[in-house]
């Protein structure tokens, strides 16, 4: 076992782990931040994306001695105060989830996507979403809300 | 000042006889009287002793309600669908109503649309709406009652005299008006309480809510990773269960390290199942470590020597035998119209095992006291037949001392309606206890030790008359599982006047579940891919030939014309694209229509357009109704293209979505229109009506693109590339 210091969602946790440890686990059994969920464990499913510095990554295929370095890792508690993101306002308007369980997966890659292109074309955010699997099957009501969001994102600027 | 009736105490709480013959039951606890109705007396109090505020409503007095939802949400909706019928029923305000699991007490709660006289806490086979439609409303309606009854009281008028608008009640003589907040204290409870039939229930030309735009009620949770399942449960001095299950079904372990795994840091206790390794540990983290160390020899098991892809040719000869099957359903005489038909076309049509692929894979926590004599259990589960999910009978304790607190599902299909991964949780409680354990099934365990929809193969037969019209339709059914392969065969929306349907059994030693719309999807594959291949025979379009055959069902009828209408069926379809249409019947009646192109070289079909027109009687949650079509049609696309389990010797060949793909954002539709047709009939499920649609709605589109028929699911690219080189 050894420490390890993360920052989270602006928050410095200190943790001890096994070097080599998934931080997914110690995201979701550790710190109680169990809005991260776990899918596959392979990164294939895309389930557990968070953000590390702004990019997305899959918080299962992360060790923790890798993102504890002062790195800047969000989880889908920290994306926005009161869950007011407006992909989460825009998940709400198209009434996306249903289970719900790869959700925050989808809007964390999202939120990435937006953050560098709030005028993402379809097919740019059909590629960019397409690691993040829904066996609900609502992939057409997600990319209504991007759009949607990415078009309130885009106003708000210009307003 | 307190009030009389907001007495805390459980003695205050008063039995009432309905002119029904069941028995409701008013209670107040705190402020907050509640609502319950059970034909038990013995058992109303102790329930109400075990829970304080079991029932299927709580009001308080700032207005607000709690209303209790018996079914498991597992993306279906039932979280607002049934919520929203009781709150009609009762006049109240949506917008003050907040939703909560009901306590899992059958005998309150349970849905009485299994068989007459049973009741059942059961999500499954899309029947919680049409199942507890009136049964909330009837609840909804008693709830009302009490509410006019105490304002009638306190105003000393007669109850008929009363009204209510949403959220009051009224007296319009005096222009009286209290609102369901204000009554909170002023309860006082009937002498009975009338049942209230559907004829006493509001025409659905009256509803305030039902069938408008209502927000699903778990949404703003499902956003911001607020909403709880159940392997996201944490407890003081919780610790981790797995087990290794192998892959081959059935084996028997021995494992050979035991004392290497017990001294692994972190590992508390290995315990033996018979057809897996369970190990426990104080982290998540060790236990998966652990579990990976495990030295296991696998016993021989009924499936060794199994090979998957190779059993169809036996099917094959088995369907083509003389052999008795097991008769599913027979009208008419099948044997002498095909005798006498003019023309009798038939086909062979196979599917491959599938995968439920739910999201999160398979878990649940379980704390049992020291004493073994009480139990909770945190699951998502679709709920079954058992009391309390069986666990009162595995650990011999009365249901009673059983606590299961459901979770919302991260996906279901099926696969969460057998409790064995809660059966596992349990028996590791049981040795930890008192300390809980969370159990997890890796992604790996839940694909390899999956409960598959049954591998089968379809022999039909159709007899045409003289005039294209079918006479005849023969359905042979090959494969395992009973009505998990048999269901969907029966045709009751096409007058074709005689027809048979028969399962040959074969049995593999292959764990098989009910996967969304079971039986229906091989089943109607194959008969709208007959019928097609029957409209090609007879130079009749596939749409006319349908609507022949619906003549005497008018409502099937119409979700095939409008569908028709939403695709353009009678214009051309975009260079390089194709339509193809199927219709199908699972409680409520649909007619898919998709429009496909193929890439010709790497065989990949592609879906660019599905329109779908639904009958499903009363439209209770319209959007909700669009959701279950949209992700009912993506999960058909992804089935119907990719997934397949394979299996060599026994073992299962697939372990995680690297080798199990399924349908992602980039190969979705460009769109999907859906159209819910107006009608005032008993609402019908609509969860498992639009999966079976597709393959033959692809298919059909295949053959007019390409001239060739896919027989074998799923369509992957090098099946298509066999079929457009055949």
């Amino acid at each position: 076992m050894a420490q390890f210091e993360l920052l989270i969602n602006g928050t410095r946790h200190q943790v001890e782990a096994d070097p080599g440890a998934s931080l997914l686990w110690i995201l979701r059994e550790d710190l109680g931040l169990t809005g991260t969920k776990y899918g596959c464990g392979i990164a294939q499913c895309g389930t557990c994306t968070i953000h590390v510095d702004g990019n997305p990554m899959r918080a299962c295929a992360l060790r923790v001695e890798n993102v504890s370095g002062g790195q800047q890792i969000t989880t889908i508690e920290g994306l926005s105060e009161g869950g007011n993101h407006p992909l989460q306002e825009a998940w709400i308007a198209a009434q996306v989830p249903q289970c719900g369980y790869c959700q925050p997966g989808q809007i964390m890659q999202a939120a990435a996507l937006l953050r560098q292109n709030p005028t993402a074309d379809r097919e740019t955010i059909r590629n960019y979403m397409s690691g993040v699997l829904c066996r609900c099957g609502t992939y057409m009501r997600i990319l209504e809300a991007i759009e949607r969001a990415g078009k309130a994102m885009t106003e708000s600027k210009t307003a | 000042m307190p009030h009389p009736n907001t007495n805390t105490s459980t003695s205050r709480r008063q039995f009432l006889k309905t002119t029904g013959g069941t028995a409701l039951f008013i209670g107040t606890s705190g402020l907050l009287p509640t609502l319950i109705s059970c034909s038990d007396k013995d058992r109303i109090t102790k329930t109400l002793a075990q829970h304080e505020l079991t029932a299927w409503v709580r009001l308080a007095e700032d207005g607000s309600l709690t209303i209790f939802n018996p079914a498991a949400e597992m993306g279906q909706g039932s979280m607002t669908s049934l919520p929203l019928l009781f709150a009609e029923e009762m006049d109240a305000d949506w917008n003050q109503v907040q939703v909560a699991f009901s306590p899992q007490v059958t005998e309150i709660y349970g849905s009485p649309g299994w068989a007459p006289g049973t009741k059942l806490m059961f999500t499954v086979g899309s029947r919680t709406t049409n199942s507890y439609y009136n049964v909330m409303r009837n609840a909804g309606a008693q709830a009302r009652y009490v509410l006019m009854y105490s304002a009638a009281q306190h105003w000393q008028v007669p109850l008929d005299e009363l009204e209510t608008e949403p959220h009051r009640v009224l007296h319009r003589p005096s222009g009286k008006a209290l609102s369901f907040g204000e009554l909170a204290s002023l309860l006082q409870m009937p002498e009975t309480l009338p049942e209230f039939g559907p004829d006493q229930l509001k025409d659905p030309t009256e509803f305030r809510w039902v069938g408008k735009e209502i927000a699903r009620t778990e949404i703003p949770a499902k956003v911001d990773g607020s909403a709880r399942f159940a392997c996201d449960i944490r407890l003081p001095e919780m610790i981790y269960g797995v087990l290794e299950r192998g892959n081959l079904h059935g084996s028997r372990p021995t494992l050979r390290n035991e004392s290497d795994i017990l001294a692994m840091k972190g590992v508390l206790k290995i315990v033996p199942f018979e057809y897996a390794i369970g190990v426990v540990a104080e982290t998540l983290e060790a236990a998966l470590t652990a579990k990976n160390r495990l030295e296991i020899s696998w016993s021989e098991a009924p499936a060794t020597g199994f090979n998957s892809q190779e059993i169809f040719s036996s099917y094959a000869n088995r369907a083509r035998s003389g052999e008795a099957g097991e008769t599913v359903h027979e009208s008419g005489d099948v044997s002498a119209a095909l005798a006498s038909a003019v023309k009798v076309y038939s086909g062979e049509f196979r599917n491959d095992y599938v995968y439920h692929a739910q999201m999160e894979p398979l878990n649940a926590v379980a704390r049992i006291s020291e004493d073994g004599q009480k139990a909770e259990v945190w699951v998502g589960s679709q709920q079954g037949p058992d009391s309390k999910l069986g666990v009162p009978g595995l650990l011999g304790i009365p249901p009673e001392n059983v606590d299961i607190h459901l979770q919302y599902l991260g996906g279901g299909f099926g696969r969460r309606s057998m409790n064995d991964f809660v059966t596992e949780c349990v028996l590791l409680a049981k040795e930890m206890a008192p300390r809980p354990v969370k159990l997890l099934w890796t992604r790996e365990d839940d694909v390899r030790y999956g409960a598959y929809r049954p591998l089968s193969l379809q022999h039909l037969k159709a007899g045409v008359d003289g005039k294209g019209r079918v006479t005849a339709l023969y359905h042979c059914v090959v494969g395992d599982g009973g009505n998990l392969v048999a269901s969907g065969s029966r045709n009751d929306h096409y007058d074709i006047p005689n027809q048979c349907a028969e399962w040959r059994e074969t049995s593999h030693g292959v764990r098989l579940k009910h996967w969304r719309s079971v039986g229906h999807g091989p089943n109607k594959y194959a008969i709208e891919c007959l019928l097609d291949e029957v409209a090609a025979g007879e130079g009749m379009d596939p749409v006319a030939l349908r609507r022949n055959l619906m003549a005497r069902s008018p409502r099937a009828l119409a979700t095939l014309n409008r569908a028709a209408e939403m695709a353009g069926w009678d214009t051309p379809a975009p260079e390089g694209r194709a339509r193809g249409v199927a219709f199908v019947e699972h409680g409520s009646l649909g007619t898919g229509i998709c429009e496909i192109s193929v890439n010709r070289s790497s065989g990949d079909i592609r879906v660019h357009r599905f329109w779908c027109a639904l009958d499903a009687g009363v439209a209770v949650h319209p959007d909700n109704i669009r959701a279950q079509m949209e992700g009912g049609l993506i999960m058909g696309m992804s089935s119907v293209l990719k997934e397949r389990i394979t299996i060599v010797d026994g073992h299962v060949q697939q372990s995680n979505y690297s080798d199990y793909p399924l349908l992602r954002m980039n190969e979705a539709p460009e769109s999907i229109e859906v159209d819910i047709l107006p009608s005032s009939d008993h609402p019908e499920g609509v969860g498992e009506t639009a999966t079976p649609m597709v393959a033959c709605a692809i298919a059909n589109a295949f053959f007019r693109l390409t001239g060739k028929r896919l027989r074998h699911l799923p369509f992957t690219p090098e099946r298509v590339r066999e079929a457009l080189a055949s």
